[in-house]
């Protein structure tokens, strides 16, 4: 594991009263792409400003580097902020664009011109020095972003949803883009999205937030894999939630038939949420499945077909290779390596709530 | 927006004609009068006038006081300005700009009335210094009164434009200068000002121009002591009812209002091909 660079600790916040931030604890290591990923309104972009210095937490420190910079204003930490709709400065061109932070810092000349090169050579806009900001596409004008922020050679790199703005194909495109250059300069990403899948291609790890509470944090396998809650499990990709019972360790009792699975320590006829993934419903013939059931709806979506079949009153949404027409009655077997066990929510606060994104 | 011509032709025909009757015929008639003498013959006389005497003299003094009263506009707007973009809506915003324009509703001569009953030899301001046993100012009749006058009167009218230019910037785009390393004072000359610059260009038009152009404002506070280049042609017409000299004057006085549309219309054109 990396030294660790950033530290907020027991960090609250309220605006007009909304509790937005509640004691929340992060840890970001150094050389990480950290990604936080919630809906709107879950807090993510606060925590994004309280560590760019736009925002001063109501309770709690920002450590950087060992220092507590809670109180410290944006000018003076060592990090730049890559902002969704890129705030360049529309009266000044390219290169003084770039130029602006390390002419505040009152580098030399010399230093500034390389470092403008350099700077669009990195971002593959080499020759653009002088044109306005208005002449570029948004994607050129989010690269452009990038170098300006670059340039000055933060320990951090924040950006806030930077691909909001971009079509589907461009979002694409700079999500690799972003992952070279991190490669490239060896430095911290902090990235907010609200993209689950734009989080799972591009970070280390992962921070998944609702309602101003960190819900799960880990690598993105883990967090695909293991969602921790119903929350999780629902945001991130598509899944099958399913109120059942644990009856005893490797045995969950769904909606009346027991299957067998590998979880243990739930304890004995505990509630529980299960999560098993469209692509882990595996559709074989009735005789050999754990339950059987009727498919009712399909989609075909190129690499699979997405079915729904419908099994002990439940509506299971299968991603499959094979295709099964509507109405065929089929047997569903889950392995159960892919039966995944959690903890029902305690609080009110950590409820899982339905998600449309 | 109509493709049939006629349609639109009928349509601007009512402002057309009161253009042609009350704008452009008026204007016609001031170049005729301006560019002839009272015989008739074609003369620059009454347009170089402007050079000497009374007129010159008149027309730097307007220039300068005007010039004052633009410059003490903006800076008691431009931080107002920079503070209404940031109240947010619920803040009371609405209720800040309402009390600054509130003296607009009331009429210009009686705000400007009530100028002379503060500044004058006995007026409410000297009445307090008395009271306090501080010794009283000669305050009226003078150029500091006219200017007093006239930033009272124009302020308004820059307040508005630096307002509108500030809120319009992306509050990003300054997080973004700070984000750089600029500080407040780095921020605000670097980024807010330059942007802002319409804003700027415009609140100056609309403050210099009537500056520069009023009769009233001196004639009140300045009594017929102090004679700026609107009092001087006015007089022309009214008292010397020499319409070719008080023409020509008008032509000098037209010439440094073009100018300063001129520049005004330039920073619009960049501004939008900047977007």
């Amino acid at each position: 594991m990396e030294k660790e660079l950033i530290r907020l600790e027991n960090i609250s916040k309220s605006f007009d009263g909304t509790l937005v931030l509640d004691e929340l604890d992060l840890v970001i290591h150094e050389n990480e792409f950290v990604t936080l990923l919630g809906p709107s309104g879950c807090g993510k972009t606060t925590t994004l400003r309280i560590i760019g210095g736009f925002e001063t937490p109501d309770t709690g420190r920002v450590i950087f580097d060992g220092k507590d910079i809670t109180d410290l204003p944006p000018n003076k930490r060592q990090l730049n902020t890559v902002f969704q709709k890129y705030a360049l400065f529309t009266h000044m061109d390219i290169a003084e664009n770039i130029a602006f932070g390390l002419k505040i810092h009152n580098k030399p000349k010399s230093y500034i011109d390389d470092k403008i090169k350099y700077a669009l050579k990195l971002v593959g806009l080499e020759g653009y020095e002088h044109r306005k900001p208005s002449s570029l596409s948004g994607g050129q004008q989010q690269r452009i972003a990038i170098a300006r922020a670059i340039v000055n050679e933060p320990k951090v790199l924040l950006l806030d949803e930077p691909l909001g703005a971009l079509d589907l194909k461009l979002r694409q495109e700079m999500q690799y883009e972003l992952i070279r250059l991190k490669n490239e300069i060896g430095i911290t990403f902090i990235y907010v999205t609200h993209d689950q899948e734009e989080a799972l291609t591009m970070s280390d790890h992962i921070v998944v937030m609702n309602q101003g509470y960190i819900q799960q944090e880990g690598s993105p396998e883990d967090i695909y894999n293991e969602p921790e809650n119903a929350f999780v499990a629902d945001f991130i990709g598509d899944s099958n939630i399913i109120d059942a019972v644990m009856v005893r360790d490797e045995l969950v009792n769904i909606l009346g038939t027991e299957f067998p699975c590998v979880d243990k320590g739930f304890g004995e006829m505990k509630p529980v949420d299960v999560v098993i993934r469209p692509e882990d419903v595996e559709l074989v013939s009735p005789d050999k499945g754990i339950i059987t059931g009727e498919v009712t709806h399909i989609i075909f979506k190129g690499v699979h077909y997405e079915m729904e079949v419908t099994a002990l009153g439940f509506e299971w949404l299968v991603h499959s290779t094979d295709m099964f027409p509507v109405g065929q009655t089929v047997g569903i077997w889950v392995d159960p390596y892919n039966i995944q066990i959690m903890n029902k929510p305690e609080s009110e606060d950590e409820e899982a709530i339905p998600l449309d994104v | 927006m109509f493709k049939n011509k006629k349609t639109s032709a009928a349509l601007s025909a009512p402002y057309t004609a009161w253009m042609t009757i009350f704008i452009i015929v008026p204007l016609l008639m001031i170049f005729y009068y301006g560019l002839t003498d009272s015989q008739g013959s074609l003369t620059l006389a009454n347009i170089t006038a402007i050079g000497y005497g009374v007129y010159f003299k008149s027309l730097l003094l307007a220039l300068w006081l005007s010039f004052l009263c633009t410059l003490i506009c903006f800076i008691l707007a431009y931080p107002l300005a920079l503070i209404l973009a940031r109240v947010s809506k619920n803040a009371g915003q609405g209720l800040i700009i309402t009390i600054f324009i509130l003296p607009m509703w009331m009429n210009f001569l009686l705000r400007t009335y009530a100028w002379l009953t503060l500044l004058e030899g006995n007026g409410i301001i000297n009445g307090i210094l008395s009271f306090l046993h501080l010794p009283t100012q000669h305050m009226i009749n003078t150029p500091t009164a006219i200017v007093f006058g006239m930033v009272y009167n124009f302020l308004p009218f820059m307040v508005l434009p630096l307002y509108n230019a500030i809120s319009r910037i992306d509050t990003a785009v300054f997080e973004a200068a700070r984000d750089l390393g600029a500080g407040r004072r780095q921020t605000l000359f670097r980024i807010t000002l330059p942007l802002s610059v319409n804003g700027i260009i415009s609140g100056v038009t609309m403050v210099f121009i009537p500056a520069l152009t009023t009769f009233a404002i001196s004639t009140l506070l300045g009594g017929s002591k102090v004679l700026l280049i609107g009092n001087v042609i006015e007089s022309t017409f009214t008292q010397v009812y020499d319409w070719h000299l008080g023409s020509g004057l008008s032509i000098v006085l037209m010439i440094f209002i073009i100018i300063n549309m001129i520049i005004s219309n330039i920073s619009d054109a960049r501004q939008e091909a900047e977007g």
